[in-house]
């Protein structure tokens, strides 16, 4: 009896955690950005706030379309950078790679991934932006060295979430494979891989999230221009540098302005979400009653 | 084992409450929040102070001199600190301390062979209207802005100072902190940029405005144009601690650890204490 009340005790507080973690600090969230964000959306207008150009709290104006560019032109480099290395880097460690080579790859990314993101920076500030200066044009300060920058910084991620999917491909599949008559290469190209893509898209969707979430390095590195970009080296705004740059020094509608920044970040981020779990969705294989 | 683990988990709450609610020490406390610039020389103030009167507890913090005013307006912090000069409708009811004047300094790359700017030259290198170093005697190339965001207390001293109404270009580079854009000047010998001057450090060069270079002795003696004060701000008269430890800011005692930051000490306006 006592044990009965006290394993429905035990359930009851695993529901109550999971329901607490997950759901109700994401709606306090969620509302308290939303609540003080009110403010600028009604006395500038939502459109005008997300359409507008010009972003220069001291003369009123809070258009925050530059930075929405701004972000997701980093977003979007960085993963063209780091997708396809850390795709091939995954696979050569999980298929390829000889277990003495595993044994040093696999601590070097976790310690990658473990670098505090404004270490990152420093780096980017002192290293990266005087090699694109003086070899590539611009003032350094750019698309460009954020995004090569983001690209580190992601890649330990997409490199472990695809290995694991990789990895947890069934053995069957393999030796089915190379039963038939395939080469190793020809299993991984055609089984193997096709087989892990929606873990892989997976891993991407996450490294997304940390790209367009990061701001210390993209602070140091980005040049801060709220001005829509005409090359990769011209220098940019992302929404979280905006939030964060100007938070200290914010009162009134410019506090709200910052509160509708991070709305619109918020919403940017779902509908990227949206976009890539279709596709993660949709690129599942469906096998026997189930799906991999 | 249940009473065990119950035992356990009540001591555990009924030492988390004992901790939560002691009587404890009694500390005098003071909060002060503020301008990051002045947030150094508050430090080392406090420090000095707290080891004189081991019963008072200061707690300091930056958020810059908005932040300062704001939050010493609406009582939230003892003592709020500015770097920048108050605006008439800022002053609602606030009580200003200039503890000590600093300068902004115009930072240029060592290699740059430029060493003297008018401040029209400035404003409009600042502004974009000059755009290219060889139009101030420099080197034929194009000249890379760097400025602090927007609220920041030493870019609005600087637009004050030196830009007036004209604004700042809209594509010149941002840097979070004075740290930032000094290493952005480091690196590039092309890159122009201001930084307050008790940050200033030797690798990168000091520019002299309308002939004057900016040192202690002519941000003291009024030649050196660019000059912002450190403010320290009450809500009201301020009392007990808070007032005994502003009073001792204006002591000789307090003037010299602001000497020794790099900061010209301004003793003139102890009178408006007593």
């Amino acid at each position: 009896m006592i044990s009965r009340t006290r394993e429905m005790l035990i359930e009851k507080g695993l529901f109550l955690t999971a329901i607490f973690s997950i759901i109700i600090i994401i709606l306090l969230i969620v509302l308290f950005i939303f609540r003080e964000a009110i403010p600028i959306f009604q006395d500038y207008g939502f459109i005008h706030f997300i359409f507008g150009w010009e972003w220069a709290p001291s003369d009123g104006e809070y258009g925050v379309f530059t930075m929405i560019v701004g972000s997701l032109c980093i977003t979007f480099l960085s993963l063209a950078i780091a997708v396809p290395f850390s795709f091939l880097c995954a696979i050569f460690m999980a298929e390829i790679a000889p277990q003495f080579m595993r044994r040093i790859l696999k601590p070097v990314i976790e310690t990658l991934a473990a670098i505090p993101s404004v270490v990152y920076g420093f780096f980017g500030l002192i290293v990266l932006v005087p090699l694109v200066r003086t070899h590539i044009g611009g003032t350094g300060f750019g698309i460009l060295t954020a995004s090569l920058i983001l690209a580190i910084m992601i890649m330990p991620t997409i490199i472990s979430v695809s290995e694991d999917a990789i990895k947890s491909v069934p053995l069957e599949y393999k030796e089915a494979s190379l039963a038939l008559g395939a080469t190793h290469w020809q299993t991984i190209r055609y089984v193997i891989v096709p087989a892990a893509i929606p873990g892989i898209i997976t891993s991407i969707i996450l490294a997304m999230g940390r790209a367009i979430g990061e701001t210390l390095a993209v602070i140091m590195v980005a040049g801060n221009v709220a001005q829509i970009p005409s090359s990769i080296l011209d220098p940019v705004r992302a929404l979280t540098s905006n939030i964060a740059l100007e938070m200290g020094y914010a009162t009134g509608l410019h506090y709200s302005a910052l509160f509708g920044t991070a709305v619109i970040l918020f919403i940017v981020i779902m509908i990227l979400l949206v976009i890539a779990n279709y596709f993660h969705y949709k690129k599942k294989i469906v096998v026997g009653g189930g799906y991999l | 084992m249940d009473i065990k683990w119950k035992g356990g988990i009540i001591l555990i709450f009924v030492i988390l409450i004992y901790l939560l609610l002691r009587p404890g020490v009694h500390y005098e406390r003071i909060e002060i929040a503020g301008s990051t610039s002045v947030q150094p020389v508050a430090e080392k103030l406090a420090a000095e102070y707290m080891k004189k009167h081991p019963d008072v507890k200061i707690n300091i913090q930056g958020g810059g001199s908005g932040m300062g005013i704001r939050t010493a307006q609406q009582g939230v912090v003892d003592i709020g600190t500015s770097s920048k000069s108050l605006k008439p409708e800022e002053k609602d009811g606030l009580r200003e301390y200039v503890i000590g004047k600093d300068g902004i300094v115009i930072a240029v790359n060592k290699e740059n062979p430029i060493n003297d700017l008018t401040k029209e030259q400035l404003r409009d290198i600042f502004s974009g209207k000059i755009r290219n170093w060889k139009e101030v005697g420099g080197p034929d190339a194009e000249i890379h802005v760097i400025v602090r965001e927007e609220g920041s207390g030493t870019r609005s001293s600087f637009q004050s100072l030196v830009m007036k109404d004209t604004k700042i270009r809209k594509d010149a580079i941002v840097q979070g902190s004075t740290e930032s854009v000094k290493q952005a000047v480091k690196q590039d010998p092309y890159a122009i940029g201001f930084v307050s001057m008790s940050h200033m450090s030797d690798d990168v060069k000091a520019l002299k405005i309308d002939g004057v270079q900016p040192s202690e002795k002519t941000v003291a003696d009024g030649s050196y144009p660019l000059v912002v004060p450190f403010i320290f701000l009450t809500k009201g008269e301020p009392t007990g601690v808070v007032k005994d430890f502003i009073k001792w800011v204006f002591s000789p005692e307090g003037q010299n650890i602001i000497r020794s930051e790099r900061i010209v000490p301004a003793i003139a306006n102890v009178s408006d204490d007593d």
